[in-house]
């Protein structure tokens, strides 16, 4: 059934690069059809899966028989959550790209494209098969921006672009010298995940290979100091394609680092990973810090971004359960919440006053003018400070107790990091919303408040329910993590029993 | 050689004569049957009967090859040339079916003729292990690809090219040909295999040294290595543009095979050490260097062009630097073959996506759309269907799954490194082509912008493709396509070949 949301997503892509370009209306509701399609079958999968299974195989087919490569499907909790992700995330992207007007049939099959590749990571068993889905979201991304972008946008579109293959350049390096050590060592070439992961490979080589699969992963999380791709690119992209990057992409790159770069080299994580501990607590202070002195209101959402990856990073780094699961529940509701606040200033505000500016913002006086627009950023910011009731609570909560017990100091100086984040986040909801400048005051106020009303324009109903599927998300799992917690837990817990094995303490 | 038994050479080689065979025909049909007609209908008459002779070859050689070594190892033959050499004509069909579609040129049957011929020369130099035989096919497809590329008199531009890729691939040949003779010198023989037997008993002394530093020189003209890669962005950008796809593809694919054979059959014996931390002199070192000069050079230089055709041919230097990685590992005799597939697979693959390419510009030129990226500017709202042909021609080149370059440069890189041991000793050399091939990206884009981002400038009409232009980027993009999800296909068939016939020791 899973395997199927990876089918359509591509299929639909196909279908939509044929479609002509006037035929917009027809490849929007076409986008959106497949994209629920695509979440039905990975709601579907995903019942099917029970937790704690262990990974399940769903297809496994000779690809390259040569070289051992098998296409080879299979699922745990970990991969079963970031699919559920990918789905909500791919329905609520479309739901804000509802206003594309240029060329639509081509954002769609582009948009589908990067869906699809995001699914055939989450899905792939077998290393040559992941690296070449994960390849395959580039390429996507780079035209979403380039072709439909805002400020900068080929600037913002290259630079993605380029750090992204930089980082499956050294990925490709790693899994190559991984390949032939292994093969050398047992006599059997494969590509499979599984199996490489029992290889126990000579220390020295970990040392080195470690890094550079792991860093080459993290760039694409936004590790510390290679995120400066994250902010101008999530700026640069139009609305939906920031959705889909801060929600999903990130994933793909932690999601490496987790699968590929931890599950691979237990013993260089050993030995590196105080030193990536520090990085991603930089990165937590950093983002938050610099999210706080922005003017451009979504470059407060970008560095905001970096800021909570940076959690997801240091949760990994902990490699106790609480933490990594942590980590990955922090991946799931970055996914969202990044999502929403997108959504928000990107397309809400942004493509209503067309101008992102905090201090040109201040004088709109937006809580009356989009009253939707406001309570959903309330809402989306309160889950984003990691307020009780909300997903990034649990999550944060969840990799701090971790790296409590793992580096405490790190705790406390990412603990700093959420203060700062509560900071940047009220500055911008009052900047932009909720400023009661005298200059506008009483009836004044009023007046400029309902003439921006009519200007703006009301929110329209495909934003509605794509924030509303979004909050009761972020909601749902931050009343319910057990929902969620069931599928991580085992899998994380059998994913540090391997790595025990592998001489992990 | 007196007594070498000629028919059974012209049995063994008639695909070659069939080809030379065609050639004639078409030079006879075209000059003397159809002088009078207009160059249109004379265009169309010759390239069909030059894709019917050339199909015929193809037929021909996938019959069930016979292994066999003719005229005491002057000629080998064998499944694997075989492959090869069906790779060739292929690529040379796809050539002619696209020059089909262009403005025809004034010498309609002397035009399609050199291009058979050339097609010759390029399948004799596969199965030649003798440096005489060698030389000869070497120089039959260079002259006639000279003679090729001033087809077009009234350009200036061409004649400078076609001067500039003469004297220098002249002083090539005379490079290789005194290395050639050095060896004979020294072995008193000129097959391949005498010279690696001689080679074996006296080791690497000065004068096999210089005589091999000729011979590399020499082949590194012909496949555009830096620092003998001068000669190629003008040659290319002044050819003809299926011309400068016959360059760029057939011939540089039958270079590779050429120095693959020269460097694996003849010196093995003197192949030195290139692993990190180990240099040993021999051809490896010298290998090493050109293959990181290559990459270095064509990718960085590519940064900056402007146009089209001059940023194919540094990326085709690019891309020789990844193919002399390669290199590495085809001569490694203990991989059963794996090394071998992946130089074919890679040959393969990039000949057809550059003769794609050059087919996507060919398409342009003939509606008189310029090869500056400015002016590709709005292509994908004048032609969807050609966009999307250069959207995946140059992500290809770029090494983007699921196209075959990707699986193509993973695959060179993979034996590559295997063949350097446990000690990964040749890493070094495949980090390198991986991250200048994450360069690579840029330039690929900056080609791709223009098409689908810019809007259209000053004429927004419309443009046609012709059907043998059709027909031709229809194969080649499927072929890119498939081949890349699949590189089985073909990687299986060169495997069992190389089972039947070691491209080594034959």
């Amino acid at each position: 059934m899973l395997a199927w949301t990876l089918y359509v997503s591509f299929a639909g892509a196909a279908v939509l690069a044929c479609l002509p370009r006037r035929r917009a209306a027809a490849a929007r509701w076409l986008a959106l059809g497949v994209a629920l399609l695509g979440a039905v079958f990975a709601l579907a999968g995903v019942s099917e899966h029970k937790p704690g299974a262990g990974l399940e195989t769903i297809t496994r087919l000779p690809w390259i028989p040569f070289l051992g490569a098998d296409y080879h499907l299979a699922v745990d909790g970990i991969s079963v959550t970031l699919i559920l992700l990918t789905a909500v995330a791919a329905v609520a992207g479309i739901l804000f790209s509802w206003n594309i007007e240029e060329r639509v049939p081509a954002f769609f099959a582009f948009y589908l494209a990067l869906i699809g590749g995001v699914y055939g990571v989450f899905l792939s068993c077998d290393l040559l098969l992941l690296f070449v889905f994960y390849e395959i979201a580039i390429i996507p991304k780079y035209f979403l921006i380039a072709i439909w972008g805002s400020t900068r946008k080929e600037y913002g579109a290259m630079k993605l672009a380029l750090y992204s293959f930089g980082g499956s350049a050294l990925v490709l390096v790693g899994i190559i010298a991984a390949f032939v050590v292994a093969a050398q060592q047992t006599g059997v070439a494969t590509f499979s995940i599984e199996a490489l992961s029992r290889v126990a490979f000579p220390a020295a080589f970990q040392r080195w290979a470690f890094p550079v699969v792991f860093v080459g992963f993290a760039i694409l999380a936004g590790l510390w100091p290679f995120h400066t791709w994250a902010p101008t690119g999530h700026v640069a992209a139009p609305t939906g394609a920031s959705m889909l990057l801060a929600g999903v992409v990130m994933k793909l790159g932690a999601y490496g680092c987790l699968r590929v770069a931890m599950g691979l080299f237990p013993a260089g994580l050993e030995v590196w990973r105080g030193a990536f501990a520090v990085l991603a607590v930089v990165g937590i202070v950093y983002g938050a810090l610099a999210a706080l002195v922005q003017r451009d209101f979504k470059f407060v959402i970008g560095y905001s971004s970096v800021s909570h990856m940076g959690f997801v990073l240091l949760g990994l780094m902990t490699l106790n359960e609480i933490g990594v699961s942590g980590a990955v529940l922090q991946m799931f509701s970055h996914g969202v919440i990044a999502g929403l606040l997108f959504g928000v200033v990107g397309r809400m505000v942004y493509d209503r006053t067309h101008t992102r500016d905090l201090s040109e913002l201040e004088g709109l006086r937006l809580s009356r003018a989009l009253p939707f627009a406001a309570v959903t950023f309330v809402i989306a910011s309160a889950a984003s400070m990691g307020l009780p009731g909300f997903s990034g609570f649990v999550a944060e909560l969840q990799v701090l107790v971790g790296s409590w017990r793992a580096f405490p100091a790190a705790a406390l100086v990412a603990g700093v990091g959420i203060v700062v984040g509560v900071a940047y986040l009220l500055r911008a909801l009052q900047s932009a919303f909720f400023t009661d400048d005298p200059g506008f005051a009483g009836g004044a106020g009023v007046a400029v408040g309902s003439g921006s009303r009519g200007v703006l324009g009301s929110v329209s109903m495909p934003e509605r329910v794509g924030a509303v599927l979004l909050m009761a998300v972020t909601l749902a799992v931050g009343l319910y993590p057990r929902w969620l917690l069931d599928w991580i837990v085992p899998a994380v817990h059998s994913m540090l029993e391997g790595l025990g094995r592998g001489g992990v303490s | 050689m007196s007594g070498a038994p000629y028919l059974d050479m012209l049995r063994w080689l008639a695909p070659e004569v069939l080809l030379a065979v065609t050639a004639g025909v078409v030079l006879f049909v075209d000059l003397g049957l159809a002088r009078s007609r207009p160059l249109q209908f004379r265009s169309r008459l010759a390239g069909g009967l030059t894709v019917l002779g050339m199909l015929a070859g193809l037929a021909w050689l996938c019959q069930v090859p016979i292994v066999a070594r003719w005229g005491g190892g002057i000629l080998a033959l064998g499944p694997l040339t075989s492959v090869v050499k069906g790779v060739l004509v292929g690529l040379t069909v796809l050539t002619v079916l696209i020059a089909m579609g262009s403005d025809p040129p004034p010498h309609v049957g002397e035009f399609y003729a050199l291009m058979v011929l050339a097609t010759v020369g390029m399948c004799l130099m596969v199965s030649s292990r003798e440096m005489l035989m060698i030389f000869l096919a070497l120089e039959l497809t260079s002259l006639c690809l000279y003679v090729l590329t001033a087809f077009q008199p009234r350009n200036p531009g061409a004649v400078r090219a076609a001067l500039q890729y003469f004297l220098f691939g002249s002083v090539a040949s005379a490079f290789l040909l005194f290395g050639f003779s050095l060896w004979y010198g020294l072995c008193g023989s000129t097959g391949l295999a005498d010279v690696a037997a001689a080679l074996r008993a006296r080791g690497l002394d000065p004068l096999a040294g210089v005589a091999l530093v000729m011979v590399i020189t020499g082949l590194g003209f012909k496949v555009a290595a830096v620092p003998f890669h001068l000669w190629a962005p003008e040659t290319y950008r002044g050819a003809p543009t299926p011309v400068a796809a016959l360059i760029a593809a057939g011939s540089k694919v039958a270079s590779f095979v050429l120095l693959a054979q020269v460097l694996g059959v003849g010196l093995d014996a003197v192949a030195g050490s290139a692993a990190w931390g180990g240099w040993r002199s021999g051809w490896m070192p010298v290998a090493a260097v050109l293959a990181v000069g290559s990459m270095a050079w064509g990718n960085l230089a590519a940064l900056v062009q402007d146009d089209v055709k001059r940023l194919l041919a540094y990326s085709a230097i690019a891309h020789g630097g990844y193919l002399i990685v390669g290199l590495f590992a085809v001569v490694q005799p203990a991989d059963h073959g794996l090394g071998v597939s992946a130089m074919v697979y890679y040959l393969a693959t990039y000949g057809l996506t550059l003769v794609g390419a050059f087919g996507v510009i060919s398409v342009l030129e003939r509606q008189g759309v310029g090869s500056r990226f400015a002016d590709l500017a709005g292509l994908s709202r004048r032609s969807p269907l050609l966009a999307g042909c250069w959207l995946v021609l140059l992500l290809s080149l770029a090494g983007i799954p699921p196209l075959a370059g990707f699986f193509g440069k993973f695959y060179v890189f993979t034996m590559a490194v295997a063949a350097g041991g446990g000690d990964l000793g040749l890493l070094w050399l495949v980090v390198v082509a991986i991250l200048f091939s994450a360069v690579s990206l840029y330039y690929y884009l900056k080609a791709l912008k223009p098409v689908f981002v810019q809007p259209p400038t000053a004429s927004a009409a419309p443009l046609r493709i012709t059907l043998t232009e059709g027909i031709a980027l229809g194969v080649i993009v499927a072929a890119v396509v498939l081949l890349g999800v699949l590189p089985g296909w073909i990687v299986d068939g060169v495997l069992e070949a190389v089972q039947a016939q070691s491209w080594l020791s034959n």
